[in-house]
């Protein structure tokens, strides 16, 4: 059989894939860069309201991109303050409490969940919102609060593999040492293994963060809007940063509005880039410290 | 000792509320769904096109679109993300892997809107121009930006089963004269089928599972589409597209029909990666 320069053929294959993707992504974002780095001023935020009135509440703004930067804001806080509490309390069940067939059981439903696309989630937000729009009162609609309980649902699974594997990845040493001291199984957990186990919980925390400000398909379906100003209560609609960028590829009406898409897509860029590399950060401190702990 | 139990119990409470989810996320779509289990209504919604004027809400066209975009996404990204992996493995180890493999892992942290939206801007006109036909709006353009959304998963998936391949049978392969290429051909793929299969199968649950994208790029015309240059509309848009018609409707109860199928694959998807992960040992 004839060998044809196989290594050239890998190295040119290899080569060429890489650099072909790391070209597309440089694309998208010197594309972004370069149309949107033009129209950034306050106005771009605050729209024709002055800043300081529209801080403090006194006007409201219009065609700035402020109410949707408060609107991603508080929906990612609301999400987040749901999902964490609960998905580490299960993530340290998952770790230290959990044992065969049950803990099998609940991994299986945890890992189903993290797979379920995000429109099905908003779906299931939107279906929520009309039964109990029907069933009490009929004053709730789709809102802030009915959009954050999805998302929450949505990086549930996620915060709660990765207090499970923070937990998990423990060394032996670190996890028997309070108990043979004589400390109970509750108190090991809350002085010993979540402190060392934090960096790993809290970049979870921060690519979940990451997730619920970037997800358009879950808000879209469960209380956003195009316009409504800044977010006046839990039960009100609400604008989002993910969504406005939709909204102006599709429904711009002039090179104004759209340069303040690229701004935003820029910024919503820029966002989710800081709380990655907020998150590889943590994730690098943390394997310097066990590198030398070794 | 009491306040031992009480946390305990709180830690299962916590899992099984958030386990519950899981089901509850179904039984919802089930229940409000049921009107179609009833006189085999749901296997003409399957079948039948999407013409609302003559009472036809059949989703078909929409899981033809998904399976579409989603296929032309995998195989643009498959071999891209084989390409990139090999390089992480064998090519170019040491520092340049790192680079790149960092690179790779920032993609997935950026938006999926931002690359819609880039799509809509830089990809739509550049396909409509080359093509000279349609809109430019169509499942090439959606697939191919898809292919960029899901490649990075593959990718850490592939490079990572890559380097689980002991390092016994690679020194081996070395020793008998093998070059890289060799030894990635010979050894390391053959080695990390496994892996790699399930990073396939985990991105195509992805593609599958996307919205924004087939929502900007592909036009959403309800139609089988009958080549990569046609507009097609997928089950995830769909659900966004439908969401605003009236509740009780007919039109909205075929959301259900494209929710649970939508439930279906990707739980499948999940089911077989861990079937696949789980005969792989102690390693995960």
């Amino acid at each position: 059989m004839k060998q044809p320069p196989l290594d050239a053929v890998v190295r040119l294959a290899s080569w060429g894939s890489t650099l072909l993707l790391l070209s597309l992504v440089a694309t998208v974002i010197g594309f972004l860069a370069f149309k949107g780095a033009g129209s950034f001023s306050l106005e771009l935020v605050f729209g024709d309201t002055p800043p300081l009135e529209a801080l403090l509440l006194r006007r409201p703004v219009f065609g700035g991109l402020l109410p949707a930067i408060v609107g991603t804001v508080s929906l990612v806080v609301l999400a987040i303050s749901l999902a964490v509490p609960l998905g580490l309390a299960a993530g340290i069940y998952m770790a230290e409490y959990g044992r065969g067939r049950i803990q099998q059981a609940l991994g299986l439903f945890f890992d189903i969940l993290a797979g379920v696309p995000s429109i099905v989630v908003g779906l299931f937000g939107f279906s929520v919102a009309v039964f109990l729009h029907r069933h009490f009162g009929g004053r709730i609609y789709p809102c802030l609060l009915i959009s954050a309980l999805s998302l929450a649902f949505l990086v549930l699974p996620y915060l709660i593999r990765t207090t499970q594997n923070a937990l998990e990845a423990l060394p032996e040493a670190v996890r028997l040492t309070a108990p043979a001291l004589g400390a109970t199984r509750l108190q090991n957990i809350r002085f010993v293994l979540l402190p060392r186990a934090l960096p790993g919980i809290l970049s979870g925390v921060i690519l979940a963060i990451g997730r619920c400000a970037e997800d358009t398909a879950v808000i879209m379906l469960t209380g956003v809007v195009a316009s409504a100003g800044l977010p006046r209560s839990l039960f009100s609609a609400y604008e989002a940063l993910p969504f406005y960028i939709y909204y102006i590829s599709s429904q711009y009406r002039d090179p104004a509005e759209l340069a303040t898409g690229y701004a935003a897509a820029l910024i919503l860029l820029a966002i989710c880039a800081m709380l990655f590399a907020a998150a590889a950060l943590i994730r690098q401190r943390l394997g310097a410290r066990s590198h030398q702990r070794l | 000792m009491d306040g031992e139990r009480l946390a305990q119990k709180a830690f299962l409470l916590a899992a099984v509320l958030s386990a519950s989810v899981t089901v509850l996320l179904l039984a919802f779509m089930v229940i409000l769904g049921l009107p179609l289990f009833q006189g085999g209504l749901v296997f003409r919604i399957l079948t039948a096109p999407w013409l609302p004027g003559r009472q036809l809400f059949g989703i078909w066209p929409m899981i033809v679109g998904t399976l579409a975009i989603a296929a032309l996404a995998l195989a643009v990204a498959f071999p891209l993300s084989l390409g990139v992996s090999s390089l992480i493995a064998v090519v170019a180890p040491g520092r340049i892997a790192r680079l790149v493999k960092s690179a790779v892992a920032f993609m997935t942290g950026i938006p999926t809107v931002v690359y819609g939206f880039v799509g809509v801007f830089l990809l739509v006109p550049l396909v409509r121009e080359t093509f000279a036909r349609g809109s430019g709006l169509c499942v090439l353009t959606a697939g191919l930006v898809l292919g960029i959304l899901v490649a990075p998963t593959m990718i850490l998936f592939f490079s990572d089963a890559l380097a689980r391949v002991p390092r016994s049978d690679r020194i081996a392969a070395e020793a008998l004269g093998a070059t890289p290429a060799q030894v990635l051909i010979y050894v390391l793929i053959p080695g990390a089928w496994r892996g790699i299969v399930t990073g396939l199968v985990l991105a195509a649950g992805r593609a599958v599972g996307d919205t924004l994208l087939a929502l900007m790029l592909a036009g959403n015309a309800a139609q089988v589409p009958g080549g990569v240059l046609d507009s097609a509309r997928t089950l995830t848009a769909h659900i966004a597209l439908v969401i605003a018609s009236d509740f009780d409707s007919l039109e909205f109860k075929t959301l259900f029909a494209c929710g649970i199928l939508l439930y279906a694959f990707t739980a499948a998807a999940t089911l077989a990666v861990r079937r696949l992960a789980g005969k792989e040992g102690p390693a995960r």
